[in-house]
């Protein structure tokens, strides 16, 4: 063990995590777009990908190799550094979030005591992909379609902001560690944030739904009627490194849930061992939620959309926000919202 | 030299090269996306400096909200270029003489800066330990339990000037047709719709 404690010991050690990280982010994405794939041809009884490898399961290797070796389609009169910046920083912010999130005690990358502020900064710097994509095109149905995609997004980053807010109240730090840690009480799942903060779930899965731009609010894409927005004129790889980015995002939005809902790494009913594989398994039951709501939930109007995000969310969220440190300050049901005064 | 002094002479030269990109860039677009990248290096100092929550507070008002709007507005200007620049060379003499005067307004006012005895010594204890208490906790303990008063009068202060923007801005024009969204929730299939069976050849 000597030589990790040396200055290139340590270089090596944070590039192998780091490295690993990347990994199982990158193999998890082949099969949650294949998962995808599988649960929207379920719904609608069709088979889904069924011909590359057993089950298909190959297909998304071979879509992205294909994606690779198209040509790469440049319009004219596009910002050429902007252009291709685009793609490359929607993709590079959504795995920067991976590195404070911790998958088990100890096994996070980076465990700094502002992290879920890290993860929230770095997921309101997402918007920055889609208005540059957008721009830098020089289309109008692009442009315009920037601008639609990163109004929706900032519109639902509030109430997302609003709702961390409370249960960062119910835990009193910002460290995903000690979030997790206040859940872990003798009940089982019945301890977990969930319950404390009931209503706020299915805010924040809703928002989570509008902030990575998935159905039913894809206003962003709508392939059928909006010509896919900002992406129009994207191709092979830079086309790819968007939806990758995009589906790395929803990915990071059900770790997100797990950890700050639903106990993270602990398992649910007392005496059996916490760990790693609880995480992994609770974050692939939210996004077989993502492709559900796909699958099932017909398309909001636009409109809609930003009155349900201003006029419902926002205040609902405020008012959880006020109610929670009320709750929390008067120990309102013993330790019920007050985890921070459980001496954890 | 360590890593940190490496992370901070990396941090400090992007800020002040992006910065001057800036100014320099001759398409309003990217010198915004300039701006964007000064704040994220900024916010990289901050880091360094022991202060994470400010650095991540600087991303995600700054950058991920003011600057969008900053964004927004610059991407819908339709900027001629070729008149600007000849605007500038209109305006040059004037924008000068008010950098100068400004100069030596700033010359004069650092010139008289005498400090208090006992000022550097508040300097460097703004906040407790932070060693012994992490700087979320510092600045909340400072803003709503120290300073409560001035920092609720400070919202107040916003709130009036948001209220102000509001009522100047905001008129009900009564000749357009709005919608009513609650009436459109509860519009129900049965009333709203007719089954008529078309008998063919005759039509309605």
């Amino acid at each position: 063990m000597g030589f990790f404690a040396t200055g290139l010991g340590t270089a090596v050690l944070l590039i192998g995590q780091s490295l690993l990280i990347v990994a199982f982010v990158m193999i998890s994405l082949l099969f949650l777009v294949y998962g995808d794939r599988k649960i929207w041809a379920a719904v609608q009884m069709r088979r889904g990908p069924n011909v590359v490898g057993p089950f298909g399961l190959l297909q998304t290797v071979a879509d992205a190799l294909k994606y690779v070796v198209k040509e790469i389609v440049v319009p004219a009169g596009v910002d050429r550094p902007v252009f291709f910046l685009a793609p490359l920083l929607s993709f590079v912010l959504a795995i920067l979030a991976w590195a404070v999130l911790p998958f088990s005690p100890g096994w996070v990358l980076a465990d700094i005591n502002v992290a879920i502020l890290f993860v929230f900064a770095a997921s309101s710097l997402e918007v920055y992909g889609v208005i540059m994509g957008g721009w830098a095109s020089n289309s109008k149905y692009a442009f315009l379609g920037s601008l639609r995609s990163a109004a929706q997004m900032i519109s639902y980053e509030v109430s997302l902001g609003l709702i961390i807010i409370g249960v960062i109240l119910s835990t009193g730090s910002l460290s995903f560690g000690a979030i997790v840690a206040a859940q872990d009480t003798v009940y089982g799942l019945f301890g977990w944030y969930w319950l404390p903060h009931l209503p706020m779930v299915v805010l924040f899965f809703i928002s989570a739904l509008a902030e990575t731009n998935r159905p039913p609010f894809d206003l962003p894409e709508a392939e059928s009627e909006l010509v896919a927005g900002f992406m129009v004129e994207y191709s092979s790889t830079p086309y790819l490194l968007f939806m990758a980015g995009e589906y790395i995002a929803i990915f990071l939005m059900c770790a997100l849930i797990t950890l700050l809902f639903f106990g993270g790494w602990l398992s649910p009913i007392p005496g059996i061992p916490d760990g790693v594989l609880w995480m992994v398994a609770k974050m692939w039951v939210w996004f077989f939620m993502f492709a559900m709501v796909k699958a099932i939930v017909p398309r909001y109007r636009y409109d809609q959309l930003m009155r349900i995000g201003w006029k419902v969310f926002l205040p609902m969220s405020l008012a959880w926000v006020v109610l929670v440190a009320f709750l929390a300050k008067f120990e309102i049901l013993g330790h019920f919202w007050a985890r921070y005064a459980m001496g954890g | 030299m360590t890593v940190a002094d490496l992370a901070f002479y990396a941090f400090s030269t992007v800020t002040v090269a992006a910065a001057l990109m800036v100014t320099l860039s001759r398409n309003p677009v990217h010198s915004v996306l300039w701006l964007i990248l000064t704040f994220l290096s900024a916010a990289g100092l901050f880091v360094l400096l022991g202060a994470e929550f400010v650095a991540m507070l600087l991303i995600i008002v700054y950058v991920g909200a003011v600057a969008v709007l900053f964004l927004f507005v610059v991407m819908m200007l339709d900027v001629d270029f070729a008149e600007l620049k000849s605007e500038m060379a209109k305006y040059m003499p004037i924008g000068l003489l008010v950098a100068v005067i400004l100069l030596i307004q700033l010359a004069f006012g650092l010139g008289a800066w005498v400090s208090a005895d006992g000022a550097m010594g508040l300097h460097q204890a703004p906040t407790p330990d932070a060693t012994q208490i992490d700087n979320t906790r510092a600045l909340g303990l400072l803003l709503y339990d120290k300073y409560l008063y001035l920092f609720q009068l400070s919202g107040l202060i916003l709130l009036v000037a948001m209220i102000g923007a509001i009522v100047l801005t905001l008129r009900h024009r009564r000749d357009i047709k709005r919608q009513n969204v609650l009436h459109q929730m509860w519009r129900d299939p049965a009333k709203a719709l007719e089954m008529v069976d078309v008998k063919p050849g005759q039509g309605l």
